[in-house]
Parts: C-alpha cells; sequence; structure tokens
C-alpha cells in the first residue's frame, strides 16, 4: 500500500497567478516560478573539516564543488553552493535527502540542518533577469562576477536571501518560508516593468 | 561605505554590523580585576585616523571581520576574518 503523504501546500499560493503580467506587448523578458525543492539543506564543516564535508557532498549528491568561495554547481536536479565559510546549502527536487546525509556527516565532521521546510524557492530566468535581481539586491550580478553556479548571501529590506546562478540568465532565490510571499509580491511588481509570466 | 567581506568580496555598509572597538582586551569572565573591567567597558583610543574595529557580515555570510578603518575618510583599509583557520578562499 502506498505511503499516504500529507498535500504540499506553496506559502505563495493566494499571490501565485500563472500567465502573462505587466508590460508583456513588447514581449516577457522574465519568468518567475517557485521550483518547490523537496530537500533544501545546511550543511557546515568545523574548521579543517571543510574538505572533508565537501567530499561527502560529492559522494551523496554526484556534485563536485569547484574550489573558492561562494562556488557552487547545479545540475537542474541537484544544486549545491557555498554561502559562508565551511558552509553550504544542498538541495534537491525529491525529498530524503537529509536522511541520506544523515550517516555521512558524523559529528567529527560537521553538522545538518534540515531547512526544507523553512525555505522558499524562486526562479527567475530570462533577458531581463539580471536587471531585476538589481533592483533587490546590491551586489554584482553580471556573469564575470557571479559565475554559474555561484551562491550569494546577501539580503533585501534586512531580510536575508541566498541566490544560486543555474544559468546564464537565471537565478534560484532562496528566502525565509514566512517572508516567501511578500518577497515573491514584490517580485512580482519589480518585474512588471519588463513583462513577465508565471510559469 | 564598502567593506570588502574576505568571503563575500565588496558589500554595501548596510549588510555589517558594528561590533565595537578591536582594541578592547576583554578579561577573564573570573577576573576581579577591577581596572581591567573598567578599562574594557569604558576605555577608547577614538584616534581621527586608523581605526581598528569589530564588524559582523550580518547580511550576509555572517563572519566576523577585523577591520581596519579611517575615522576621518571612512576609508577601509584592510579586513580579514576575526577568527584563523578561514584564512583561505577569500575571493580576489
Ligand atoms: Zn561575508
Amino acid at each position: 500500500m502506498a505511503e499516504q503523504l500529507p498535500d504540499r501546500l506553496s506559502p505563495l499560493e493566494p499571490d501565485y497567478h500563472p500567465g502573462s503580467h505587466g508590460n508583456f506587448e513588447q514581449g516577457v523578458d522574465v519568468i518567475l516560478s517557485e521550483t518547490r525543492p523537496g530537500s533544501i539543506l545546511q550543511l557546515a564543516a568545523w574548521p579543517g573539516e571543510e574538505k572533508r564535508l565537501i567530499e561527502v557532498i560529492r559522494k551523496i549528491t554526484g556534485l563536485a564543488l569547484p574550489d573558492g568561495a561562494g562556488g557552487g554547481i547545479s545540475s537542474g536536479v541537484r544544486a549545491v553552493f557555498g554561502f559562508a565559510p565551511g558552509k553550504f546549502t544542498v538541495v534537491d527536487e525529491a525529498e530524503g535527502l537529509a536522511q541520506a546525509f544523515a550517516g555521512a556527516i558524523t559529528p567529527a565532521i560537521g553538522t545538518l540542518t534540515d531547512l526544507s521546510h523553512g525555505r522558499t524557492a524562486l526562479r527567475i530566468a530570462g533577458p531581463k533577469a539580471e536587471w531585476v535581481m538589481a533592483k533587490f539586491f546590491a551586489i554584482d550580478f553580471a556573469l564575470p562576477a557571479f559565475p554559474l553556479g555561484a551562491g550569494r548571501s546577501t539580503n533585501h529590506h534586512d531580510v536575508f536571501a541566498q541566490i544560486q546562478r543555474s544559468g546564464a540568465d537565471q537565478f534560484d532565490i532562496y528566502v525565509f518560508r514566512s517572508f516567501a510571499r511578500s518577497f515573491w509580491k514584490a517580485l512580482c511588481h519589480a518585474s512588471e516593468e519588463v513583462g513577465y509570466e508565471v510559469q | 561605505m564598502l567593506i570588502t567581506c574576505p568571503y563575500c568580496g565588496p558589500r554595501d555598509v548596510i549588510e555589517f554590523t558594528y561590533q565595537g572597538d578591536g582594541n578592547r582586551e576583554r578579561p577573564q569572565p573570573a577576573s576581579q580585576d577591577l581596572d581591567a573591567w573598567n578599562a574594557y567597558v569604558y576605555d577608547r583610543l577614538n584616534p581621527a585616523g586608523d581605526h581598528n574595529e569589530i564588524w559582523q557580515h550580518s547580511g550576509g555570510c555572517r563572519s566576523h571581520l577585523r577591520v581596519v578603518r579611517n575615522t576621518i575618510t571612512h576609508e577601509i583599509l584592510s579586513t580579514e576574518f576575526a577568527r584563523g583557520g578561514h584564512k583561505a578562499g577569500g575571493r580576489s
């Protein structure tokens, strides 16, 4: 007998309206969506244990983190990026990633925090994605400064956000779930001038 | 004012929280040396020029940083992690 799982509800529901909006007569320049990953984890290595943690991430997810601050990689199904010294966000479309890591991250290596129910993942894609993002966050979104796969920790009106570049003109934004609807509405308003489609 | 976080790169000062004078030396918690506690709480160099400060990148990677800031020009002369062990890997 199949396990009876509860329905997953989106915090954006009352303000999530698929279709074209804003100034889209001249074309839709950004596409907004909620990616709804099943797993969002925060992994942290004790000082000196970073390389062991990166190796655990590679074993469990198959993703090899590039060197350097804020480095990351995305396979489309899974994603990982550094957001602070020795700390990484790991995302999977499927649920259950925390269980996969639980045995592998020993107390000597570091810690695992399951944020699957605490964060909401939003995606902005299209030729004007950099333009719209630059209105929210005071960081450089140009490709040479913010390479493919890389992650950034920053904030919007004092609300913390993590951002990963998951495509040349695509960003995934991780926000607190309790703030997600407010941020989503702001993102929609900011996208009106370029024309946006909600998928 | 921009502060270059060793992890995140240059960021607006709005992302940072000032954690106080970086010259203070906190006595051991059990210390009963009243002069040392008095100096820790009240004595400040208050220089017109380069000043050692502690800042936290609270709106970013949340690292605590040692910063040298010129109190006249607000120029940031140097930044580094306040704690050792994470010296490598800064964005250039
Ligand atoms: Zn930082």
